[in-house]
């Protein structure tokens, strides 16, 4: 039997999330599972008026609207979470970008879908990261933990036709994730790179329009793996050590 | 010196002027700052990102244009208002001397500025026709959306570029509090945190609202600093606290973190975790509790950095600092080099006379 949704340990509370591409796919399944788990929740999205629909499904969460991919948004998005709830515990970079659609062999890939794809899937979270890494390391020395979640995908791994500047990207972003985390692990700020597995999302459906949904993950089944995995890299609350004289903190704490 | 004109916050030319404790006066290179401390002592910065604090605007009684530099927290952003004492400039921008710009209309309390999309209402005029108490009517997600829109940074008359919100943030930045850059904390890249843990050197962090460095005007700029906001979490009050009790030095990064970490040592209970406003000025008068040096930029005399130098080192050896400062050509503001000043005898004596006093006490 899995407990884990009755233990105190899965829950999130209070830790200060941002996820990108929050407002479809799994972004959005993100940022509910984030807020069913007691987080605070802020996202970004490209279109006002879905961030502003989001945000009126998701009581109490900031929706941010902005571009990842350009450069000038970055410290306009990182101004408004850190100002919101004063720093930040959990980034989850999951907006991407597929390059050319539909799907094309490299040699038929325009440079520009190229640049886009990196821009959105490499450079965007490179920037953010490093927007928000002096806030994240300050959580982490506060004891509170970090982590930064990128969202990667099987692609990054395996070489597969039409999914060049996708692949690509990805595979950059996994490679990144896994220097990040050597480089960072001391002061304590984690990253983790996550492939979710093929899941029924627009993106999804953008790449292989004839697939048959049932045989895709649910983005809500993909968002509550990731936010397990996110508890798992953080640190036990300092608050369930201070509690540690109730049974059941002891048994989450151990 | 030389007015450092580019906003590059570690050029491989950085250099570093140190006073050590004797009062000699030595240099190096900027990146070997760390070769100076020792295993067993603590580096605290001040980890304040910096936020827009130009806002452009209207005076909404006489419709005329006016910007406001936000200068000190008055309460946090939290609920529905936020509120800060601000100065008030008339129309231009920063491409003119702040000793050049116009005055703002004559302001009155309960005067609205409009901003775009958000107000802040005068609560109150302080003693200068510049000078007020200002309360937005926002929430906080709306305020940082606007600031983050419309708001810049303070800029300075001798950059060649207008600065970007980037350029402000130092790699440690989190919480967008201070008004202008804590730039002492450029010195410190990713490399150097790594660095500190394999010599065994602690790294720590407060987060201090650095307010204005000046005004523009000699009457408001006598005032200096004004209050600022700080807070000092429970681990780095613990690292303090540690680092204290084992005789290592605390190496303070910037003016900001004295004055912090001095004002809580004040404080009935000592350095504890807690936000609270740092009030008082440091000079060649107010006794080190904690702070055993200094990374700092290098400061014109007069200034009230250069006074809160007085603290650590004599009039003597800091005039023999300066003369070294002007003859090497050195680069002085926001981007330019740096100092390390240990604290001069008169701190080890009275510390080690306070420790006797407590050991008689016991």
């Amino acid at each position: 039997m899995d407990d884990r949704s009755m233990a105190p340990r899965s829950l999130l509370r209070k830790s200060r999330i941002l996820v990108t591409g929050g407002t479809s796919g799994l972004g959005r399944a993100l940022v509910r599972e984030f807020r069913t788990r007691g987080a605070h929740v802020a996202f970004v999205a490209r279109t006002a008026a879905r961030v502003e629909k989001t945000a009126a499904e998701e009581a109490g969460t900031l929706g941010i609207v902005a571009d990842v991919a350009d450069k000038l948004a970055i410290h306009a998005i990182a101004l408004q979470v850190l100002g919101w709830r004063g720093g930040l515990d959990v980034l989850v970079n999951n907006a991407s970008s597929l390059g050319p659609v539909p799907l094309a062999p490299l040699a038929d890939t325009e440079c520009e879908a190229l640049e886009e794809a990196l821009a959105t899937n490499v450079l965007a979270p490179f920037r953010l990261t490093k927007a928000l890494l002096g806030a994240l390391a300050a959580s982490a020395r506060e004891g509170r933990g970090a982590v930064v979640v990128n969202v990667s995908s099987d692609a990054a791994v395996n070489a597969y036709a039409t999914w060049g500047a996708y692949g690509a990207s990805k595979a950059a972003l996994r490679h990144l994730s896994r220097i990040w985390d050597d480089e960072l692990r001391s002061v304590g700020v984690r990253f983790l790179s996550i492939d979710p597995g093929d899941m029924d999302t627009p993106l999804h459906a953008l790449a292989v329009p004839d697939a048959d949904p049932r045989d895709l993950l649910a983005p809500q089944t993909a968002a509550r793996t990731i936010a397990d995995a996110i508890v798992d890299a953080l640190p036990v609350r300092a608050s369930v050590r201070r509690n540690a004289t109730d049974p059941a903190s002891l048994q989450a704490a151990s | 010196m030389i007015a450092a004109d580019r906003a590059v916050q570690r050029p491989a030319s950085a250099r570093l002027l140190i006073i050590d404790a004797a009062g000699r006066v030595t240099q190096s290179p900027r990146t070997r700052w760390l070769d100076f401390l020792a295993r067993g002592d603590l580096v605290v910065a001040n980890d304040a990102a910096t936020m827009p604090a130009s806002l452009a605007g209207i005076h909404a009684r006489t419709g005329q244009p006016i910007e406001v530099r936000l200068a000190a927290w008055r309460s946090p952003v939290s609920g529905a208002t936020a509120a800060f004492d601000a100065i008030v400039f008339g129309s231009g921008d920063y491409r003119t001397r702040t000793e050049d710009r116009p005055p703002p209309p004559e302001l009155a309390s309960g005067d609205e500025f409009v901003f775009g999309t958000l107000t802040a209402a005068v609560v109150r005029l302080l003693d200068h026709p510049r000078f007020v108490r200002l309360r937005f009517a926002a929430t906080a997600a709306a305020f940082w959306q606007h600031v983050a829109r419309r708001g810049r940074p303070i800029q300075y008359a001798h950059l060649q570029q207008p600065i970007a919100l980037w350029d402000s943030w130092t790699s440690i930045a989190a919480a967008p509090v201070a008004f202008e850059p804590p730039s002492a904390g450029f010195v410190i890249a990713w490399r150097d945190v790594a660095s500190m843990r394999e010599r065994g050197i602690g790294f720590a962090t407060l987060t201090h609202a650095a307010g204005l460095s000046s005004t523009g005007d000699a009457a408001l700029d006598r005032r200096l600093p004004l209050d600022e906001w700080y807070r000092i979490s429970a681990s780095t009050a613990a690292a303090i606290a540690d680092t204290g009790a084992r005789r290592g030095r605390l190496i303070a990064i910037g003016t900001t973190v004295v004055r912090a970490v001095e004002h809580a040592a004040s404080r009935p209970g000592g350095i504890r975790a807690a936000g609270r406003q740092a009030t008082q000025r440091i000079d060649a008068h107010t006794p080190l509790r904690v702070v055993d040096a200094l990374v700092t930029g290098t400061h014109e005399r007069g200034s009230s950095h250069h006074e809160l130098l007085r603290a650590f080192a004599s009039d003597t050896v800091l005039d023999a600092a300066a003369r070294t400062l002007d003859r090497d050509g050195f680069r002085t503001h926001e981007f330019g080099d740096s100092m390390l000043v240990f604290a001069d005898g008169r701190t080890k004596s009275r510390r080690a006379m306070q420790r006797a006093d407590i050991a008689r006490a016991a």
